[in-house]
């Protein structure tokens, strides 16, 4: 492209989009109008994390007025068929729980009624007989030949396991000086875009067609597997996107099982079908990046040169393999060896499934989990030789000179100057000053440290990296795939004025701006001239598979892909031109809404009117002009090519480089981070819009900054769910996000149309680990996981405990996370006999239970009840079942329970004791332990401490009054009730 | 997150809400600002059949200060308390811990009374009323009330409220010339529920201390003029009776070392307003 003096391209312009975005006027999925007769969905979901369903009554549920459809996963089944899995392996993917549920939050019902509020009442009639199986929640223990498995058909609960070798790991490792690692466990956390998900769907019998609108994002490889899912040929599922995304970060890439669900709902219910996710949903069961064990170690020279890598990465996709994962374990596998020149690694790749929600697409996809590793990786090494950590990072760094630089697994790196990056960050971010301040503040015997982190940023992914899953004799089987499709239509209407039409579907990134200004410059206009028309719909407009805005693809790839199509219909335009002004073709320029002869710019016509020429007088044209109404363009780099017989992989096209250094403080008492200066360096290729590069460094900033100290997708051991509303997931506000110092080179990507290169994922790879390097140099600690929260870092600072003055009971151990336990007493004036047989009396028991509609007697030890339990307004209804073993008459008996609601379920069990006394009085002590699940874990865990033990204690009181009473004289009792009316407690 | 069926009564005098209360008991909810009632209904964690709504009551919306005390009704938003000119001056304790509640936007719908009603146990107005020994007045049809603070509170989420009763407002007793206070919490984020918080008020011969986040409730205790170590075994006997659990955010330990850090830190900063 041929820079114009005052380019658009380049500058600031204020974004297009602002104007409508902060009056109120986008047009988001919940604006948009329906048709008339609209239904509703509401979708029951799992509160266990796996569990056989033996059987789903919804008959109640379906009679209820207003209600349409109940569906099930038996209807599902018969109208679809089942998603594909990323994997050679025989499991079935299903886009709601057929036969078992696997994780808290699976759908398992679908109810459409007349509105949302109908449909969650209906939501509360269903009743689901569960069968409960162990979870599987941690990675590690998933590999256990043992482990409870989550297929029936897979021998193991390991879905893939793949080894790589490149160059000679291993006699790099026996020949290096030093054999240094690392072992890491990355947490699980999301993106958690604003909006939610959003669907309307229909079907029509007639072309046997469903028509999705959705916010969903790409790639629109998923769109083959919508349609095979339901069983309709590519041409019968037109798929399209609102305007306006509130935010996606890659979840919305995870929507599609829904896109499939709801599209069976709106079938089965033969009307459009409107369902909104909430957040409650949005966290509980959308989509999560992956959690990962990585096992890393280096062979090091004296001088801290790294020889070789040996990757052992445990990636743990949760419940289901769903397209596209393993993804996020290989989209980083061309760069495994991070921004240095290692010529030696070995790989192993294993993937895992647990009862936990399935994973996709987010922010950073894969880099943070790399990085995590790779990064402290280097810290340790640095640390343990003794070395300067810069030093270190320095020895290793691709040379300047050697670009395209081929790594040793096969990645192409584009272009860079990795140590000008490096040394102008140090300089102009002030290194020695910061050093400055950690001496100082130690000094003072605070705790300061400085971290590091040099990362490559991949974007614009090969369609074909994600076959390196595959053996090469598995890819050669199923042919080669690679590529990564971009495309943009420009078109001029008779007025000469000019549209464009993108398939890049944003999500408020502002790209009808930055394609407005490349195609100003190609056609000499205005940005104001140009209408971007942004959103999608495959029935009409031109895409491919890599269509759709994921892996920092935008700058790189689309708006190539625009200058390409507008290149192109300025050609033609040159040539009519031409013609008119007698010149030849190659005189023309745009410039100024002219077009003019280059050496006589008098003589010129106006874009618009020669714009319109193809409309009004085509017979006017030059015959080697065909039209110039409309081109579309597709571009995709020659560069990306499908994964070798030796499984090397160019997985991305463009590689942008950061080096992050920051400075922070942790407070000794409260563990709270403070983050004293983050300095950000990227070198992203040529910078098309500053302060939108700036946003989107900003923006991934605070997302990483959300995953290293605040965010994450907890779970108990039992796999409930913890952080299921915003009070439990904490994203950082900008009361918690300081401004980074962002600094910029530029090294052009040959390999781009505009030279420009991905940038919106970058933080989310280097940040958490800058951050968590600082924290290791703060506490002179090896090892530190994300979230790196208060309570872990004070745990990691504090001496011994004072110790309980000497009457106040030890305090309690900690046990595991959330299983509940508690202990007590309490007193009862009778005998242990009769407080024996209290406790057997089903009559009794329903007079006692908190909340107790119902007692059945099942056997002489097996109690059903009926009962609503709560504490202050938060009440749900439950059905409880206790079984009693160990009975020793009348002294001590066990208690094994359950109670399962809409609020959740409990599994527990207790123990109780009883003592007489000589004064005929018992003494009742008891302790349990209990997991409660669903729910109530996933928005009250703060609380269910407290609310299990008022439910306990009302229960021992309750006994105790009622036991009592029985051997009270009966004015004593009428004295109490007078009493109690009276408002005193007797 | 839709909530069930309910029916709303918007009570035009107080003895409407008060009559709807006798007749529906404990399933009728009061409802003010709704900052915590909305998402629990919506959520369906809490299915009242009715709802009483009370921001109508002109007689429930005033804030009034007497020589030793500031009632607030209980149709007082948090926002319009915290704005009151002179809250520092007359309530210093009061005016600290008020932005800690929620934020700006749950403060300007959120009621001072709602927040008392529903008895967090990290909620920070529970926690001043409980050290300043506040007290709530409770009203039903026939009979006025007042429970002192201490003795309202009696555990998660639970009151000494009955079912026929409104609140109908709190009392803050006023700063007094002889008397020092301070504040302190530890969230995560701002506005987030407190892992832990302490209030003190002290006095030339007396400290008290309350702290919320850790217990079931606020609790506060009280202990002559100690310091030194002494002072540091009374607290952290308090720190160990709060019987602080394990949760998601935070463990038991880490909230003794923080009540035995930001109590001292509090009751010192609150000797040094005395001095």
């Amino acid at each position: 492209m041929s820079v114009q003096a005052q380019a658009w391209t380049g500058r600031s312009i204020e974004r297009v989009e602002d104007a409508a975005l902060l009056t109120g006027r986008g047009r988001y999925i919940d604006d948009l109008g329906v048709a008339t007769g609209t239904l509703h969905a509401a979708i029951l979901r799992s509160p266990h994390a796996h569990a056989k369903i033996k059987a789903v009554r919804t008959e109640a549920a379906a009679a209820l007025p207003g209600v349409t459809a109940v569906i099930t996963g038996a209807d599902v089944v018969g109208l679809t068929t089942s998603l594909p899995v990323g994997v050679r392996a025989p499991i079935k993917c299903w886009p709601i729980a057929v036969d078992s549920a696997r994780y808290v939050g699976e759908p398992v019902a679908v109810v459409v009624a007349r509105d949302r509020y109908r449909a969650e009442d209906a939501l509360d009639l269903i009743e689901v007989d569960y069968q409960l199986l162990p979870a599987v929640v941690d990675p590690h223990d998933a590999l256990d030949a043992g482990a409870q498995r989550l297929y029936e058909s897979l021998s193991s609960n390991v879905a893939s396991d793949r080894r790589f070798r490149y160059g000679d790991p291993q006699a790099a490792f026996a020949e290096a000086a030093h054999r240094i690692g690392i072992d890491v466990h990355y947490p699980r956390n999301s993106c958690t875009p604003l909006e939610t998900y959003g669907i309307i769907a229909s079907y029509d019998p007639g072309e046997d067609a469903y028509d999705i609108l959705s916010g969903f994002q790409g790639p629109f490889s998923i769109h083959s597997v919508i349609a095979r899912a339901l069983k309709v040929p590519g041409n019968r599922l037109r798929l399209r996107t609102p305007p306006d995304s509130g935010g996606s970060f890659g979840i919305k890439q995870g929507v599609f099982p829904y896109l499939v669900l709801m599209g069976v709902a709106a079938r089965v219910a033969g009307r459009p079908v409107k369902w909104i996710e909430d957040r409650l949903e949005h966290l509980t069961g959308s989509v999560s990046a992956t959690n990962r064990v990585t096992r890393l170690e280096a062979a090091v020279d004296r001088d801290g040169r790294v020889r070789a890598l040996a990757w052992d990465q445990i990636e743990d996709v949760g419940a289901h393999i769903r397209a596209p994962e393993p993804a996020t374990l290989y989209r980083m596998h061309g760069n495994l060896t991070g921004a240095y020149d290692i010529r030696h690694m070995s790989v192993r790749n294993r993937v895992v499934v647990t009862n936990k929600t399935p994973t996709g697409l987010n922010r950073g996809f894969g880099g943070p989990q790399v990085y995590y590793a790779l990064e402290r990786l280097m810290q340790r090494i640095a640390l343990e030789l003794k070395l300067d950590p810069i030093d270190v990072i320095r020895r290793n760094l691709v040379p300047a000179n050697a670009f395209p630089y081929r790594t040793a697994s096969g990645a192409l790196l584009d272009s860079g100057n990795y140590q000008q990056a490096l040394e102008a960050a140090l300089r102009d971010g002030d290194l020695a000053g910061l050093q400055a301040r950690r001496d100082a503040a130690r000094r003072e015997g605070r705790l300061y440290g400085i971290g590091f982190a040099a990362v490559v940023e991949p974007s614009v992914s090969n369609m074909g990296y994600i076959t390196t899953a595959l053996t090469p004799e598995e890819r050669a089987k199923a042919g080669p795939k690679n590529g990564a499709q971009a495309t943009a239509t420009i078109s001029l209407d008779p007025l000469g004025t000019v549209s464009a039409h993108i398939a890049s579907v944003p999500q408020g990134q502002g790209h009808r701006t930055v394609l407005a200004q490349v195609i100003a410059d190609e056609l000499g206009l205005k940005p104001s001239d140009i209408v971007v028309v942004a959103e999608m719909d495959t029935a009409r407009d031109g895409w491919s598979i890599a269509s759709g805005n994921y892996s920092s693809r935008f700058a790189a790839a689309v708006c190539g892909a625009a200058q390409l199509a507008a290149a192109r219909l300025k050609s033609k335009l040159a040539r009519i031109a031409a013609a008119q002004l007698n010149v030849g073709a190659e005189e023309i320029e745009f410039a100024d809404g002219k077009v003019r002869a280059r050496r006589n710019p008098d003589n010129a016509a106006p874009f618009g009117r020669l714009a319109a020429t193809s409309h009004w007088a085509p017979a006017t044209q030059p015959s080697d002009v065909d039209q110039a109404i409309r081109e579309t363009a597709f571009w995709t780099p020659p560069e990306l090519t499908a994964p070798t017989e030796a499984d090397e992989i160019n997985s991305s096209l463009c590689h942008g480089f950061i080096f992050d250094m920051c400075g922070l403080e942790i407070d000794r008492v409260t563990g709270a981070v403070r983050i004293d200066k983050y300095v950000t360096m990227h070198d992203c290729g040529r910078v098309l819009h500053p302060g939108m590069v700036a946003g989107q460094i900003t923006g991934g900033f605070a997302h990483a900054l959300g995953a290293a100290l605040y965010e994450e997708y907890a779970y108990a051991p039992d796999g409930s769910f913890l952080a299921g509303t915003f009070a439990d997931y904490l994203v950082p506000t900008s009361m918690e996000v300081p401004a980074p110092l962002i600094l910029h080179i530029e090294t052009p990507s040959p390999f781009t149309p505009l030279g420009a290169k991905g940038v919106g994922e970058g933080n989310c790879m280097s940040t958490p680990v800058c951050l968590a390097n600082a924290v290791a140099d703060a506490l002179g600690i090896a090892d530190i996981g994300l979230p790196l929260t208060p309570a872990k870092l004070a745990a990691a600072t504090q001496n011994a405990e004072p110790p309980p003055p000497a009457r106040t009971a030890a305090a309690m151990p900690a046990g595991k996370r959330r299983a509940l336990h508690g202990a007590g007493e309490a007193r009862v004036a009778a005998p242990p006999k009769a407080v024996w047989n209290a406790l057997l009396d089903t009559r009794i028991l329903a007079s006692i239970i908190p909340g107790c509609h119902d007692v059945e007697q099942v056997s002489a030890t097996h109690f059903r009840a009926d009962v609503t339990l709560g504490v202050g307004p938060v009440k749900g209804r439950y059905r409880a079942e206790v079984k009693l073993e160990d009975l020793v008459s009348p002294r001590s008996a066990t208690l094994i329970g359950s109670a399962v609601g809409a609020l959740g379920s409990a599994v527990g069990k207790g123990s109780v004791r009883l003592a007489g006394d000589a004064a005929g009085t018992t003494i009742i002590s008891y302790d349990y332990d209990a997991e409660i699940g669903g729910k109530a874990a996933a928005v009250g865990g703060r609380l269910l401490d407290g609310a299990a033990r008022i439910v306990i204690r009302q229960f021992f009181e309750a006994l105790a009054r009622r036991v009592a009473g029985i051997s009270k004289p009966a004015w004593r009792l009428w004295l109490e009730r007078l009493l109690a009316q009276l408002g005193r407690r007797p | 997150m839709k909530p069930p069926l309910f029916d709303y009564v918007r009570a035009d005098t107080l003895g409407e809400a008060h009559a709807v209360l006798a007749a529906e008991g404990p399933d009728a909810r009061v409802i003010a600002g709704g900052q915590t009632l909305i998402p629990m209904l919506s959520m369906r964690l809490a299915r009242p059949k009715v709802l009483i709504d009370i921001m109508r009551l002109p007689e429930l919306a005033t804030i009034e200060e007497t020589e030793d005390a500031i009632h607030v009704g209980a149709a007082v938003r948090q926002a319009e308390l915290l704005a009151r000119p002179e809250l520092a001056n007359r309530q210093p304790l009061l005016a600290a811990a008020l932005p800690w509640v929620g934020h700006a936007q749950t403060r300007s719908r959120g009621t001072v009374c709602g927040s008392v009603a529903h008895a967090d146990p990290s909620a920070e107005i529970p926690l001043v009323l409980v050290a300043l020994a506040g007290s709530i007045a409770l009203s039903t049809r026939r009979r006025r009330r007042t429970v002192a603070a201490e003795q309202f509170f009696l555990g998660l989420l639970s009151t000494d409220r009955r079912d026929e009763e409104l609140i109908a407002g709190v009392s803050f007793p006023c700063t007094r010339p002889d008397h020092g206070y301070a504040f302190r919490e530890f969230g995560r984020r701002h506005g987030d529920f407190a892992i832990a918080a302490c209030a003190a008020v002290v006095t030339a011969g007396s400290v008290r201390l309350a702290v919320g986040g850790v217990a079931d409730r606020p609790v506060a205790r009280e202990w002559g003029a100690l310091s030194g170590s002494a002072l540091d075994d009374a607290i952290n006997e308090l720190a160990y009776d709060l019987d602080a659990r394990d949760d998601l955010h935070a463990t038991a330990r880490f909230r003794r070392d923080l009540v035995r850090q930001l109590g001292r830190d509090v009751i010192m900063e609150a000797r040094r307003c005395l001095a």
